[in-house]
């Protein structure tokens, strides 16, 4: 299944990201290929196998409902691109 | 006095016990060798002088107390840079993440510490883990030190590299696909993946989160032991973490293989595996064989698929993880953006290198409205059968002896061009990731021109013992190395 421009415009808009037409062809060709590849996967008949959600059979690990120290807000800051008092600042959304 | 960078880590540290040498002698030992031969393998991309002295200094005063003392005590370490080092830059090899600092240690840094290790910086990687050469650091390729014109592997290239260049004493690694084996292999050390579960990934900065662990990478079998000690167990932060006692892993260096039944997989054994390779792996089976083991052959029917499967998945979780950059809250942030999607977008597409953006696009179209069950959920079961194919195989052998790479380390830009090629080199370590089990490769010998060669040993979930037990073997029948390269 050959993959089109306007699908890959589509993911990549999905995936926040954006490409100038040069990147698309590449990413074309390359991601042709890969998915050739992968369509190896259509020769199994699997249609009576379980899908691995897991590598190993574990439930879910649960614990109690008490607060806990986390990290103070300075710290959860310090990397911030932009920030004033104690927030984050980003563009405006609405 | 024998040159403190050669030595192995249980060799300083009964050097260390008996207070024949001091920590902060042997830290400055290796900050001179980073300063004297980095410059050629570029390994690093931060290396923390001050601090791993000071480290060091506290080292020296539980060694003198003899209080709080363990094989790691004072030994010096270097990190991967995808494992968050509180107030030390973790990049990831990313220019996303060229300047973060995380405001915490990884479970697994915590645990070092708590040892007394000493960190002397931070190793150079494949951005985000994407990579099987280290070519795909935005920051600089890492040479392997057996010829500075290949690759030492990858994703884990500068943890490989290091210990082989003898700029630390060991280091951690991380492997979703095979990124600890192969580059072990490369660079002619032992490196270990541990049973999914055995080693937090608290403080790991995710890539396939059903697939990675982090591990150890070390000059013989019985460091990688000490590290393993230190770096697993339990921890409530991971939910994926298993619970259970950790055995003192070095326990299982014995000689003798007397029980021992080695399982050789016929589908590993295929054209396009290099002959030299083949005859490396064979020679070890044979010493393995020496040393008592039964060899039977086994089938793992489902090896071929394994390949698709893996860049279904591990793209399809990556995609997921690596949404969290965003410019928002840490990381880079483009600038001259319109509007918060434009911001989203500007930052994205300028950070992230062109590996890690061609997996997120496969990642998000496997998991897209209509592609779902055809990919994702396919490649899902056909991971239950891989995983069934190893559980059948052990029902006949303790361990499966395996090549690691169809080919010795590549020139630097050999495959750079071609995707789906890189990809296709990382057959024999993939299925493990995929099954969640153990292995660990052990070097096994040279090319002729050079090269290293390693093998793979495979076993059972939680079966790290039979693991050691088999590659202390295949140490003592081939030899320690002594040779080391001088880059």
């Amino acid at each position: 299944m050959k993959i089109t421009v306007s699908q890959i415009e589509h993911m990549a808009h999905l995936a926040r990201l954006s490409f100038n037409p040069s990147e698309i062809e590449d990413f074309s060709k390359q991601l042709n290929d890969i998915l050739g590849y992968i369509g190896k996967l259509e020769e199994l008949d699997t249609s009576r196998v379980a899908p691995a959600t897991h590598a190993l059979e574990f439930t879910n690990a649960f614990r109690r409902d008490e607060v806990k120290p986390s990290l103070p807000v300075e710290k959860t800051l310090s990397n911030a691109p932009e920030r004033e008092r104690r927030g984050f600042v980003v563009p405006k959304i609405i | 006095m024998q040159n403190l960078i050669d030595l192995s880590i249980h060799e300083l540290c009964g050097l260390l016990g008996k207070r024949e040498i001091s920590a902060v002698e042997v830290t400055r030992a290796y900050l001179d060798r980073i300063g004297e031969v980095d410059p050629k393998i570029r390994a690093y991309l931060t290396v923390t002088a001050d601090q791993a002295l000071m480290q060091a200094e506290e080292a020296d005063k539980r060694l003198k107390k003899a209080c709080d003392v363990t094989p790691l005590t004072g030994i010096p370490l270097g990190i991967k840079d995808v494992i968050c080092t509180k107030g030390v830059k973790t990049t990831c090899a990313s220019k996303i993440l060229e300047n973060f600092v995380p405001p915490y240690n990884a479970t697994v840094m915590e645990r070092l510490e708590a040892h007394g290790a000493v960190m002397l910086g931070k190793l150079n990687m494949d951005e985000f883990a994407m990579g099987s050469s280290t070519e795909n650091s935005a920051f600089h390729p890492t040479r392997n030190p057996w010829d500075l014109e290949r690759i030492p592997g990858g994703s884990s290239g500068g943890s490989a590299a290091s210990v082989a260049a003898r700029t630390c004493a060991g280091s951690l690694g991380s492997d979703t696909g095979g990124s600890i084996r192969q580059p072990a292999s490369h660079c002619g050390v032992v490196g270990m993946k541990p049973t999914y579960g055995m080693v937090s990934r608290f403080g790991l900065v995710a890539f396939a989160s059903s697939l990675d662990q982090i591990g150890p990478i070390s000059r013989d079998v019985t460091d990688c032991a000490l590290l393993l000690n230190a770096i697993s167990g339990h921890d409530t932060r991971d939910s994926t973490s298993v619970p259970g006692e950790v055995p003192d892993y070095t326990g299982f260096l014995m000689p003798g293989l007397k029980d021992y039944t080695l399982g050789i997989p016929r589908e590993y054994f295929i054209s396009g595996l290099d002959p030299e390779v083949e005859r490396a792996v064979r020679h070890a089976v044979s010493a393995l064989e020496s040393h008592g083991a039964r060899l039977v052959e086994v089938s793992l029917p489902h090896t071929e698929y394994a390949v698709a499967a893996y860049y279904i998945i591990a793209p399809a979780e990556a995609s997921s993880n690596l949404s969290r950059y965003d410019g928002v809250k840490y990381g880079f942030r483009a600038s001259g953006y319109k509007n918060l999607m434009d911001m989203y977008k500007k930052t994205r597409s300028q950070g992230f290198g062109p590996e890690v953006k061609r997996r997120i696009m496969i990642g998000t179209y496997s998991l897209s409205a209509g592609y779902y069950d055809a990919y994702y959920r396919k490649a899902s079961q056909i991971r239950t059968l891989i995983t069934q194919d190893f559980k059948k195989a052990f029902e006949q052998c303790d361990v499966i002896a395996a090549p690691v790479a169809p080919t010795p380390a590549f020139r630097l830009g050999e495959k750079a061009g071609d995707p789906l090629q890189m990809y296709l080199s990382d057959i024999f370590t993939i299925p493990v990731n995929l099954a969640g089990i153990p292995g660990i490769s052990v070097p096994c010998g040279l090319s002729s021109s050079g090269l290293p060669i390693g093998i793979q040993l495979i076993a059972e979930h939680f079966e790290e013992a039979k693991l050691l037990t088999a590659a202390y073997n295949l140490e003592l029948a081939l030899g320690r190395r002594e040779d080391w390269p001088i880059p």
